[in-house]
């Protein structure tokens, strides 16, 4: 199975056409993917609070959006998370890469993994673990979910998700 | 002129059409000015009025007119290249530069000292940048918006504000009815 593909085969299944995204090595083929498709407009962001309000602009214009981003990003976005994103109700998947969990090699990045899950708790923000490659069959459930709701929800993927992280 | 003074004039400009209005006593003086349907006020977020605007412009058709501040912008620079480089006609990014953080009590930004936001935004990619004098912005912020070109217009005013309540429509009023004056 190509995990990038099924990705984003289920983002333009669910309507999802309004994608904003920052890099990490680890999501460069899910990236690239969503680069590639006609279906879905990718708009790059410098940083994540701006991709979470460009998102929150493009829901309200009439697109199903979703944001591609490291973990790091929380700590980054919690005030836009609590004052846009669920303050005004806006549906928003954060495919979101779990750097600093097993088969990680940046020690640094262990720093905020291990605040990750705690963050996402206190904001009561659905969140979703992708630790096995079958992990991934419960995205679409996640994406029809989250514009259920009309709540942001965190997809977290660790490395062993993405097959391992660089040279190990 | 004053921030206020500003909206005040330009009310019946933006008022056919949808903005996004920055968070504190911009969206109040809007909301207290012209409160209508077809205005998003942000209650919270510094920093964002640029990105939502942008989304939204990219997203349909109408114009989209983004009310930001000198302060907000400098909050989120990294808006400017992603608008410059994505840049759609429908969407006009009106900078109101008083040189200050009105909200919070009117202390000074670098933009009212050394850093020209026209300069930063120009040098960003923006191929339409206009800085104009608070008395001289009404026509220009007209022809913006008639305009098939996304334009970034830089309003130097005084710094000063009224008092004036918070807003205390629900968010998610705020946000639906919007939506629907989107669709409308």
């Amino acid at each position: 199975m190509n995990i990038d593909k099924k990705i984003v085969d289920d983002l333009v299944a669910n309507d999802i056409s309004f994608v904003t995204t920052v890099p990490c090595k680890q999501l460069a083929g899910v990236i690239e993917e969503v680069e590639n498709r006609d279906k879905i407009f990718h708009i790059p962001s410098n940083k994540e609070d701006e991709g979470m309000g460009l998102c929150a602009g493009a829901f309200m214009g009439g697109k199903r959006p979703a944001i591609i981003m490291q973990n790091t990003a929380i700590g980054v976005t919690i005030n836009t998370l609590a004052t846009l994103t669920q303050f005004y109700r806006l549906p928003l998947p954060m495919i979101i890469s779990y750097r600093g969990e097993l088969r990680e090699p940046v020690a640094c990045q262990v720093e905020m993994a291990v605040h990750t899950k705690a963050l996402l708790a206190q904001l009561n923000i659905p969140t979703y673990h992708f630790h096995w490659q079958k992990d991934v069959e419960e995205f679409d459930n996640i994406l029809k979910y989250t514009f259920m709701c009309n709540k942001p929800v965190a997809i977290l993927t660790d490395a062993n998700f993405w097959g391992g992280y660089g040279d190990q | 002129m004053i921030r206020s003074e500003i909206l005040k004039e330009i009310a019946p400009i933006l008022n056919p059409h949808l903005v996004v209005c920055n968070i504190g006593l911009p969206s109040q003086e809007l909301h207290m000015i012209d409160d209508n349907e077809r205005n998003f006020y942000m209650l919270g977020t510094m920093g964002l009025s640029s990105s939502i605007g942008f989304g939204l412009a990219l997203a349909q058709d109408k114009p989209v007119i983004s009310i930001d501040g000198d302060g907000s912008v400098l909050t989120n620079l990294g808006t400017l290249p992603t608008i410059a480089n994505n840049a759609t006609g429908n969407y006009t990014l009106l900078i109101i530069d008083n040189g200050s953080y009105g909200s919070t009590g009117d202390q000074p930004t670098y933009a009212g000292k050394k850093t020209s936001l026209a300069a930063v935004a120009t040098a960003c990619g923006c191929d339409n940048v206009i800085e104009v004098q608070d008395k001289d912005l009404g026509p220009v912020l007209q022809s913006a918006i008639d305009s098939d070109e996304m334009t970034v217009i830089v309003c130097k005013c005084d710094s000063g504000n009224i008092k004036l309540p918070v807003i205390t429509l629900d968010p998610v009023v705020i946000r639906h009815r919007f939506m629907e004056a989107v669709k409308a």
